[in-house]
């Protein structure tokens, strides 16, 4: 059962490496062929983006692992903190994760 | 000879001291950050080390890597997994599209190109973009290489940093690094510049969760292709109007 597993698991990566790959390759032979501004691209990119900030949302509000165990308060607050500092202190990107982080650790511990 | 100016780089050993130097700072530090949070998310949702580390590699992509370790903990069937985790990553296409042309000079055979690019990663590209016009163009490929491979290697070693220190380390701190996933995302998305992207990710906000409760499987797909689609719309319909498009 668990080597059934783990082969399952490495089945699932490659199909995810492959999966990746795809735009990879396809981004190599299209190669200063195609214009990267166009609407298709555009296009992509949205679809993309809304998937991430989709995500995040989701992992944030309506966590499926280990973070159910934090209240949802302090995973609001932590991100609230994140984007805060980025966008007061001249968006540094390792400063803001940096003090979202300890704001989470610290409501946490409390 | 070049004519470009004395500051352009065209010897190996200047190149190579420029790549390391420019990889060892900002980047390497964030790639240790960033997959230390991906590695306790992969041991908190059942991946194993070789899994975790095979994902760092083989995907290369933080977006795709954490909708991985998410997806398989939230039970979704394989395929749509697969299907998720690639258009995570979607944004590879135009990402070597416009930078694979910029090194042609450094390549023996074209074909190698589609070994190199597996290391590509928003770092290495931005760097890429960055710094090339100081660059030989002979001598981009061995920067882009020898870049990439630093932060492959820095994002590797978070891996495992995170993949021990979740359970090493106490709970607080544990549930911290896997809350920097969501907080990394979060904040390097809000530097998104461009109209269709940042309508893309407020429309992203709300559909989120909200597509997720009405069907966990498809929730992510359904996100991406409905909000994106929305998002795209959207931003055609002001640039023709304002006409601008």
């Amino acid at each position: 059962m668990d080597s059934f597993s783990a082969s399952g698991l490495w089945l699932l990566l490659s199909g995810a490496i492959a999966g990746t790959y795809l735009w990879r390759g396809l981004g190599v032979i299209l190669a200063s062929r195609i214009n990267p501004s166009g609407p298709i691209f555009q296009w992509i990119t949205c679809v993309s983006y809304a998937m991430l900030s989709g995500l995040i949302a989701r992992m944030v509000l309506l966590p499926v692992g280990p973070l159910v165990e934090s209240p949802l308060l302090i995973r609001v607050i932590g991100i609230a903190v994140g984007l805060g500092v980025f966008f007061l202190f001249g968006r540094r990107v390792l400063h803001s994760v940096f003090a979202g982080l300890i704001a989470f650790i610290a409501l946490t511990l409390l | 000879m070049s004519c470009q100016g004395n500051t352009m780089l065209e010897t190996k050993s200047q190149v190579n001291r420029r790549a390391v130097t420019d990889a060892l700072g900002f980047p390497a530090l964030m790639l240790v950050a960033s997959m230390t949070g991906f590695g306790s998310l992969a041991r908190e949702s059942g991946l194993t080390l070789g899994v975790a580390l095979g994902s760092t590699a083989g995907i290369w992509g933080l977006p795709g890597q954490v909708a991985l370790a998410e997806l398989h903990a939230a039970g979704v069937p394989a395929l749509l997994v697969i299907l998720a985790v690639s258009l995570a990553n979607a944004r590879f296409l135009p990402m070597a599209v416009s930078f694979i042309p910029l090194m042609r000079g450094g390549a023996r055979s074209y074909g190698w190109m589609f070994l190199f690019v597996q290391l590509m990663s928003i770092n290495s590209w931005a760097a890429g973009l960055r710094n090339f016009p100081e660059i030989a163009p002979d001598m981009r490929l061995r920067y882009y290489i020898l870049f990439a491979l630093i932060c492959m290697a820095a994002g590797l070693i978070g891996t495992v940093l995170g993949f021990v220190g979740v359970v090493a380390m106490p709970r607080p701190i544990a549930l911290g690094l896997i809350f920097l996933n969501p907080l990394f995302f979060a904040v390097l998305l809000a530097g998104s510049t461009g109209r269709p992207a940042i309508l893309a990710l407020l429309v992203g906000i709300p559909l989120g969760p909200i597509f997720h409760m009405v069907s966990p499987n498809w929730g992510l797909l359904a996100t991406g292709v409905i909000g994106g689609t929305i998002a795209f719309w959207i931003s055609r319909r002001v640039e023709s109007a304002r006409g601008d498009g």
